[in-house]
């Protein structure tokens, strides 16, 4: 009998992807009158007017005055919740904001209507990085919040002071994040029909959870939930800024039922770079006390999350603080922490979580002190780790949180085995007499990934996800219809998910058609993001199989005059264990609803099942490691290695698996070396094309070289970790860590992302300075 | 058409500069003149001591060395680092030339070699240095009512040595800087020398004091870092997001200096 999990199969969703016959919501515009947005100009300021000539269809903030605006909640004494309208009212508070809507036949008309439109506003001072924003006599972005800060978090353990007192080493270092764009491939869009027949309006959106985008626009609209389908067809990627609500699908839906009509809004990149969510943006002060041969026993931090102008529905602008605090220590053991986490607001785009959400920072900042300090106690990056990782499961974490098994040790091992250490290091010494600076960076992290309900609600969300619910069906034909309230979007989870429930259910997984991305169809659930969809999904969608499986073998009992617990179903059969005697599924789905007087009493006609899962989340681990070469005349950096040893638990498909750790590792290669969203001083954004944004592209990223370990937690009914998120994580510390190892000799530590050959040139510079200025 | 026109029209050639630019809605030329189909436009010709390149010649042409010597050498090594194979397949050396960016490697060569570009009117033509085409960023001598013909390189005798370098973030993208190089060594000394920056400046530069400098002096790795270091202060070096006149002037003294090392092993 075929056992599907573990297979690389191809995937069910590529074929209409590479033939083109996937559909996008630009495609599905056609017969959609275009909406544009005119945006602020300025970073800060009130409205005086807005103006438009005669013959332009727009709609302002007043025009939408009814329309509530979005207040995304946390029950925090600390958190101060921030009003958002979906159009700018009184103040514009940042580059991009939404301050109007002209609608028009095309999309360049909309364009040059959009053109037309003249704000007139009265301009503020403004604050753009959090460190500006924090300032004694800053500007204040919301009046009720003066300084700023909407989120201010503190933990302390006993005896962090203690520990400082005594320690042999104190590290401590400033480091700070550039600002990202999850650069989906497609960009944001979506198209809201109204429906005058039935007075509904059909919401198409490139997003990644329709049922909570569905629930705040009937909140925010004060309609019916019922009157508003949500439809996330082929999504081109999302990476998180997908997830939150974009106030431009409420303005859309809001035209469409005004106007009776069909209205799209579709977004160019550059629309995209400027007003899309933005990501990273943190500053952080970190101090490590360490023991006697660098044995890490405290850590004292204080974070500073930019935000943005306003808070994000539904997880809220507290995500990165909160959760940059509580899994600031990773993987390793140490027992005395304080914490100061604030989320700040300033005249910049909101921000959103983006792949990894605080991680590829926090776990930079951990590695960063762990290679501060060997190369302080002089010792192996490789074996400070060593001292310090967790060793023994379950472990709670100084803050409390319990890590299901892993191997952060072993990871750590076959990574410095792969790359060859000793040899490695020899060869950095022979390259450096030859005026070459070779390094080697180590990161070892532990991924939270697949948590529920109780997880979320320890964050005191007023919305709270988690769970996920499998609706199952095998129709009379014998073939099967998972529905799913997640929304994957590119990650292959509906080939993942056959493979579970072929396996379940003893059909081929092509048997099985995954239904997602419609309310009107699918059971609410909270879609895709947080490497959740493969365990919660995944587990719901093994659980409601694992009930039709049963309800399939007791037909099949009935049928063939045996016990139920005899049945086995596998290979399209359901058989009596140790017999020739069989029915094939398919004249078992025949029967269940065709000949249900053949059902044994009281038995349901049919073939359906409904399951939910809520687990309390595991953590998979991993250990990243880079060689690079950096020209220290130019600052350009190449990557010549990078070897990953990833524990993710049991894989459902290899191939897709890898493939997750290739998209992620490139978009932390992109964090540590290329991608940075830059403001200018006056507010405005210079990054808006792609000739300055820049993804690196299959030049840049070195072939990845992946190693898997398989340990398997009963906290995944499925024995799958989530992966989504590993490979974002880790890449960019080990990049820096790999490009302050070669310039060590030059007395060069770089805690800053982006590196780019221009910042590392510049720390280069200062230290060739320092030599020519005798002290 | 260009008489009729006026600045209302472009011209189209390979289009890897116009057509991005349209898409953007940046550029919105009411008349565009496709020249493709002009085969006179499309050689390069050996004409005695000079070499003609016809403005419809695409990069990917140069790829391969289109003279023998230093000359296609040099044009070779550029080549390569003229955008992606696309862009080069049909972006051409005059479009390059005409479009003017600062950081295109035809640009550095035209100034390297002191080309003379031709352009012509429905009426006449005439022949511009290249020390005077280059204006500032997108902006030549070219006036509306003139075509970009061809340009006429010097033809570098077999002696000359030739160098090429550049960085840019991104395999493909425009250089952050790059330096073309050009020696003549005879016994032991250098009696000839031409350097050319882009990307570094509002136009593509000549590091004359750098040039002035090396004649006379032996090759190696002190006289190229003098050379080098003069070259980096020689020009009004401009900044941007990608960094600063001072990141500009650090690649241009480790370029140039990698230009003239290349030039000499060649």
């Amino acid at each position: 009998m075929t056992r599907w999990v573990g297979q690389s199969l191809l995937r069910f969703e590529d074929p209409p992807l590479l033939t083109g016959e996937a559909r996008f919501v630009a495609d599905l515009a056609d017969k959609a009158a275009f909406l544009r947005f005119v945006r602020s100009p300025v970073p800060h300021g009130r409205i005086v007017s807005i103006e438009a000539p005669e013959g332009v269809t727009r709609f302002t903030g007043e025009d939408l005055a009814e329309v509530r605006p979005v207040r995304p909640l946390l029950h925090r004494e600390d958190y101060k919740a921030v009003d958002q309208p979906v159009l700018a009212r009184d103040k514009v508070r940042y580059v991009g904001e939404p301050v109007a809507v002209v609608v028009a036949a095309s999309a360049e008309g909309a364009e040059d209507a959009a053109d037309q439109v003249f704000v007139d506003i009265d301009p503020m001072d403004h604050a753009i990085t959090a460190a500006a924003a924090v300032r004694e006599g800053g500007p204040t972005v919301h009046d009720h919040v003066p300084g700023n800060v909407v989120v201010d978090a503190r933990l302390s353990t006993p005896g962090v002071d203690g520990a400082f007192r005594t320690a042999a080493e104190v590290i401590e270092f400033d480091l700070r994040s550039g600002r990202e764009s999850a650069m989906p491939l497609e960009a944001r869009g979506s198209v809201a029909a109204y429906d005058g027949r039935s007075g509904r309006v059909t919401l198409t959106s490139s997003i990644q959870s329709p049922h909570v985008v569905r629930t705040i626009i009937a909140d925010l609209l004060g309609m019916p939930e019922s009157d508003l389908r949500v439809v996330a067809p082929d999504v081109g990627g999302g990476f998180g800024q997908k997830f939150c609500l974009a106030v431009e699908d409420v303005v859309a839906v809001w035209v469409a039922r005004r106007l009776r009509t069909t209205v799209a809004w579709i977004e160019d990149r550059r629309e995209n770079l400027v007003s899309a969510f933005h990501s990273r943006d943190h500053r952080y002060r970190v101090r490590g006390a360490f023991g006697p041969g660098g044995r890490l026993m405290a850590v004292d931090a204080d974070l500073l999350c930019n935000i943005g102008a306003y808070s994000c529905y539904p997880v809220t602008c507290g995500v990165e603080p909160l959760m940059a605090m509580a899994e600031f220590p990773g993987p390793y053991d140490f027992r005395y922490y304080r914490v100061r986490s604030r989320g700040v607001t300033t005249n910049t785009c909101p921000m959103s979580p983006y792949r990894g959400v605080s991680r590829p920072v926090i776990t930079l900042a951990m590695e960063r002190l762990m290679d501060l300090a060997a190369a302080r106690f002089g010792i192996e990056a490789a074996e400070i780790r060593r001292r310090n990782l967790v060793r023994s499961f379950p472990y709670t974490s100084a803050t409390g949180l319990v890590y299901d098994e892993g191997s952060y040790v072993e990871s750590l091992e076959r990574a410095a085995d792969a790359i060859d250490l000793p040899g490695f290091r020899e060869r950095q010494a022979a390259a450096q007499r030859n005026g070459r600076y070779l390094g080697v960076g180590f990161s070892v992290f532990s991924e939270r990934t697949g948590y529920g309900t109780a997880a979320f609600a320890a964050r005191s969300m007023d919305v709270t996800p988690g769970y996920e619910t499998v609706d199952l069906a095998m129709d009379p034909s014998g073939y099967v219809e998972a529905r799913l309230g997640a929304s994957p979007h590119g990650q292959g989870l509906g080939t993942s998910l056959a493979q579970l429930i072929g396996d379940e259910l003893g059909v081929d997984p092509t048997a099985v058609r995954i239904v997602h991305g419609d309310t009107d169809r699918t059971p609410y659930g909270w879609g895709t993001f947080a490497s959740r969809s493969l365990v919660i999904a995944g587990g719901a969608a093994k659980l409601a199989a694992a009930a039709l499986r049963s309800k399939i073998a007791a037909i099949a009992a009935n049928e063939l005059e045996a016990a139920p617990e005899d049945i086995v179903v596998g290979g399209g059969v359901a058989r009596v264990s140790g017999t020739d005697a069989g029915v094939t599924i398919p004249d078992l789905a025949r029967l269940a609803y065709h000949s249900s007087h053949r059902l044994e009493p009281g038995m349901t006609p049919g073939l359906t099942a409904v399951a939910t899962y809520d687990p309390a989340g595991t953590f998979s681990n991993a250990c990243h490691a880079a060689c690079v070469e950096v020209d220290p005349e130019t600052g350009g950096v190449k990557v010549h290695r990078f070897v990953v040893v990833e524990d993710a638990g049991i894989l459902i498909n290899p191939m897709i698996v890898d493939g997750q750790l290739h998209g992620g590792i490139t978009q932390g290669i992109a964090g540590a070396l290329y991608e940075e969203i830059v403001y200018d001083d006056g507010g405005n954004i210079l990054t808006t094309s792609l000739m300055d944004y820049l993804p690196p592209t299959v030049a840049e990223v070195p072939e990845i070289e992946i190693h898997h370990l398989v340990t398997v937690s009963d906290a995944s009914i499925t024995g799958a970790k989530g992966l989504g998120e590993g490979g974002t994580i880790g890449a960019p510390a080990a990049i820096i860590n790999a490009i302050s190892d070669a310039l060590r000799p030059l007395g060069v530590e770089v805690n800053e992302t982006p590196a780019t050959p221009a910042r590392l040139r510049r720390l280069i510079r200062e230290k060739e300075q320092e030599e020519r200025i005798p002290a | 058409m260009l008489d009729r026109y006026g600045y209302d029209a472009k011209i189209l050639a390979g289009g890897q500069s116009l057509v991005p630019a349209m898409n953007f809605r940046l550029a919105r030329p009411e008349v565009l003149v496709d020249i493709n189909q002009v085969a006179e436009l499309d050689h390069v010709t050996v004409d005695g001591e000079a070499v003609r390149i016809g403005s419809l010649v695409r990069h990917a042409a140069f790829e391969q060395p289109v003279v023998d010597g230093p000359l296609g050498r040099l044009l070779s090594l550029a080549a390569h680092h003229v955008g992606h194979l696309p862009i080069r397949v049909r972006g051409t050396f005059g479009g390059s030339l005409a479009h003017a960016d600062p950081a295109a490697e035809w640009c550095v060569i035209a100034m390297l070699l002191d080309a003379e570009i031709l352009a012509r009117t429905a009426t006449g033509s005439r022949s511009i240095p290249a020390r005077d085409f280059f204006h500032t960023v997108f902006t030549t001598d070219l006036g509306p009512d003139e075509l970009l013909i061809e340009a006429r390189l010097g033809r570098l005798s077999a002696g000359k040595k030739v160098g090429f370098q550049q960085f840019s973030r991104r395999a493909g993208d425009f250089a952050l800087a790059m330096t073309a190089a050009v020696l003549e060594i005879r016994d032991g000394e250098v009696v000839d020398a031409r350097i050319a920056m882009g990307g570094v400046s509002d136009r593509p530069v000549r590091a004359d004091e750098a040039e002035e400098y090396l004649k006379g002096q032996p090759p190696g790795r002190s006289s190229f870092a003098e050379a080098a270091h003069l070259a980096a202060g020689g020009f009004d070096a401009v900044g941007d997001i990608h960094g600063s006149a001072e990141y500009r002037r650090d690649l241009v003294r480790a370029l140039t200096r990698r230009a003239l090392e290349q030039a000499t092993a060649s």
